[in-house]
């Protein structure tokens, strides 16, 4: 049986739809929600809205045992900012949370039912190496890289290689700015720092949150290739849910897409949760946001990219407009974040390595 | 109603098209298929198992098939695929029907977290279960299958699920996996077992299934208190060794053998050590199959059946 998205898109809009679906329904939401990476989000939303008991048991015991992964998986993360803490206690710089480690902390609803313990943190440029030198010494290690790559990493992109822990094998990336610097915008990491929050009794801060929401915009729109679609347009609901309901937060998110150089990507963010999941936006905002369109053709070719990466990510079996999406979309990402004779550049040491691996045979 | 209700033609056309849900303890199927072996495993070991061919929830959707290569047609691979996708390389054509068993435990294990999984065998008798935790080769399955074809239901061959909220054991009754020389073993030890999927070629060598008896199959839904923890080991030197077990040893011991116990965090360390000190815990070494029957046949609890509270 063909599997789209339609169940799942359904039971994030409205939970409470759920309890109309029939059993083979519910066998098609449980696969579309765990290819999506969503079954705990799923359970999250059932239980907040009192309708665990009025589905089927058995998809109540697959939505458990979701839980109970995602559970898991925010202990680790935990476990993770603490003994980031300790490592890096002692160094004077600010260290901002980003991302899920900043949701979790703050206990935003973003958090629930989120499955990644990887944590990301931002520090100023020039404290990068000191930084290192302490998870280093903490027992992380890096994770093994060809030269080019480590080249890559330092020089071009906006974070350390990842690191990983020796004992525990969970990452950590060190970002000094949330955006390539070889890319074509540039938001101003000291703005971003200077606007964030100190974390209750911890060492660390989190981003101011307009911030939090352009980033997570940025992340999905600007440097990612949209292969999880559909999570990344969750968190943007959840974001402009828990923030959005404070009139002024929308004035000081307009402004601060315009300062952070992120307006392009707000746009998009606005546009496709507002399309996919009927985020709640006001209209004024959705007007300020149109005046950081692209050009109308440019539009309607991401709406319909987007609309295959959402289909995509739980479409069985994958048609081929879908894969062609996908790879138009990893293509835009990678057109996003280098100039083009970079680009030209990189593309081309990617392919004759690949080239040269396959005829060296394994 | 069972699979064996399901005239041949109809099974193989049902497997292959759109597949078929077979209940195995709290779980619900969903196979397809196009390879006869492994419906002929099916009907051989599956007859008391019931099925349905209408649309429901089903639990896990298994595929077993050959691939979309050359390997279909030229030493012919087949390939079990979990929802459409899997991590598992393509094997022999011939280990169909034990690819096909090795998988679904794969994926229950993959899945399932609202259980406590540990890598055991467990029967029951008279309302107590014993759960035998042991790594491969440690003669668990021989043991197993000479137990349920003297009196003892049988719960589970391979994975023992321990409900989180009431400690018991949940059946799943599925066919018990023989290596080698323990099939000859078994089909001496009792003739009117039914053996199917025998297959020559796998990593451990000879493998072969039993169909578990027609009651334990029947009883599926019925859980047990596990009141012993027997950890068995082979040892054809041995006539029968037991020794009792403390209960912080046998914890030790049986962590080896625990499969999603860190995903449950505390909840997974309160019900491991209720189950260990609700139990009698024992090392059991044997060499002569109807001796260690006969100690079983003796078994008694030591102490009346508490509600497990945990300690902590």
């Amino acid at each position: 049986m063909p599997l789209g998205c339609d169940l799942l898109l359904q039971a994030l809009r409205r939970p409470e739809s759920t309890v109309e679906i029939k059993p083979i329904e519910w066998d098609s939401l449980i696969r579309q929600a765990r290819r999506a990476g969503l079954l705990a989000r799923i359970q999250r939303l059932l239980e907040e809205h009192d309708l665990i008991d009025r589905i089927p048991p058995r998809a109540g015991a697959h939505l458990e045992s979701a839980r109970i992964v995602a559970d898991n998986e925010q202990r680790i993360m935990r476990w993770e900012v603490n003994r980031i803490a300790r490592a890096l206690d002692g160094l004077d710089t600010p260290i901002v949370l980003l991302k899920g480690a900043a949701y979790l902390m703050l206990a935003l609803p973003v958090a629930r039912g989120r499955l990644s313990s990887d944590v990301d943190i931002l520090v100023p440029k020039e404290m990068l190496g000191e930084v290192e030198k302490a998870l280093l010494s903490h027992d992380w290690e890096h994770v093994k890289l060809e030269d080019y790559d480590q080249f890559f990493y330092r020089n071009w992109s906006h974070e350390l290689p990842p690191l990983r822990h020796r004992e525990r094998g969970t990452m950590v990336d060190v970002h000094h700015t949330i955006l390539p610097p070889t890319g074509r915008l540039h938001p101003d990491p000291e703005k971003l720092i200077a606007a964030s929050m100190i974390l209750d009794q911890s060492r660390f801060r989190v981003l101011a949150p307009a911030d939090m929401l352009l980033h997570s915009a940025a992340h999905a729109f600007q440097d990612g290739d949209l292969q999880r679609a559909i999570r990344d347009l969750v968190d943007l609901d959840d974001l402009v849910r828990c923030f959005g309901a404070d009139a002024r937060f929308w004035d000081e998110l307009v402004t601060r897409a315009e300062q952070l150089d992120l307006a392009r990507p707000l746009f998009y963010a606005l546009r496709h949760a507002h399309g996919v999941l009927d985020t709640p936006i006001p209209d004024f905002a959705l007007d300020a946001a149109k005046r950081w369109q692209p050009p109308w053709l440019l539009t309607v070719i991401m709406d319909r990219l987007v609309s295959h990466a959402v289909a995509a990510v739980s479409a069985r079996p994958k048609r081929p407009v879908h894969s062609f999406a996908l790879w138009i979309l990893y293509m835009r990402s990678h057109w996003l974040r280098m100039p083009p004779y970079l680009l030209l550049l990189h593309l081309l040491r990617k392919f004759f390595v690949r080239w040269r691996a396959r005829s060296i045979g394994p | 109603m069972n699979l064996s209700d399901l005239p041949l033609p109809q099974l193989i056309n049902q497997v292959k098209k759109p597949g078929l849900n077979i209940q195995t303890g709290p779980f619900l199927v969903h196979l397809q298929s196009g390879i006869a072996r492994v419906v002929d495993g099916l009907s051989h070991l599956y007859a008391d198992f019931p099925v349905t061919e209408d649309d429901d929830l089903a639990d896990f959707h298994v595929s077993v098939n050959p691939p979309n290569n050359h390997r279909r047609w030229i030493r012919r691979q087949v390939v079990c695929l979990f929802d459409g996708e899997s991590p598992f390389e393509p094997l022999p054509q011939e280990q169909a029907y034990p690819l096909f068993e090795t998988c679904l435990n794969w994926y229950i294990y993959a899945e399932v977290y609202n259980y406590l999984i540990i890598h055991a065998a467990a029967v029951e008798r008279n309302g107590c279960a014993a759960v035998l935790p042991a790594p491969p080769s440690s003669g668990k399955s021989t043991l197993t299958a000479a137990l349920v074809n003297r009196g003892w239901r049988l719960l589970t061959d391979e994975l023992t699920l321990v409900s989180l909220k009431t400690r018991q054991i949940v059946p799943l009754a599925r066919p018990i996996s023989l290596k080698n020389n323990a099939i000859g073993v078994i089909q001496t030890f009792a003739p009117d077992s039914i053996m199917a999927g025998e297959c020559h070629s796998t990593v451990k060598g000879t493998v072969a299934y039993m169909r578990p008896p027609r009651e334990s199959v029947a009883r599926m839904g019925e859980p047990a208190l596990p009141r012993w923890l027997i950890l068995p080991r082979y040892d054809p030197n041995v006539f029968l060794a037991v020794d009792s077990l403390g209960k912080a040893q046998t914890f030790m011991r049986l962590a080896e053998g625990l499969v999603n116990y860190t995903a449950l965090g505390r909840t997974g360390f309160e019900v491991l050590t209720s189950l260990i000190d609700g139990a009698d815990c024992y090392q059991f070494t044997y060499g002569d199959l109807q001796a260690a029957i006969e100690w079983f046949d003796r078994l008694t609890p030591l102490k009346p059946a508490t509600d497990h509270a945990p300690r902590l």
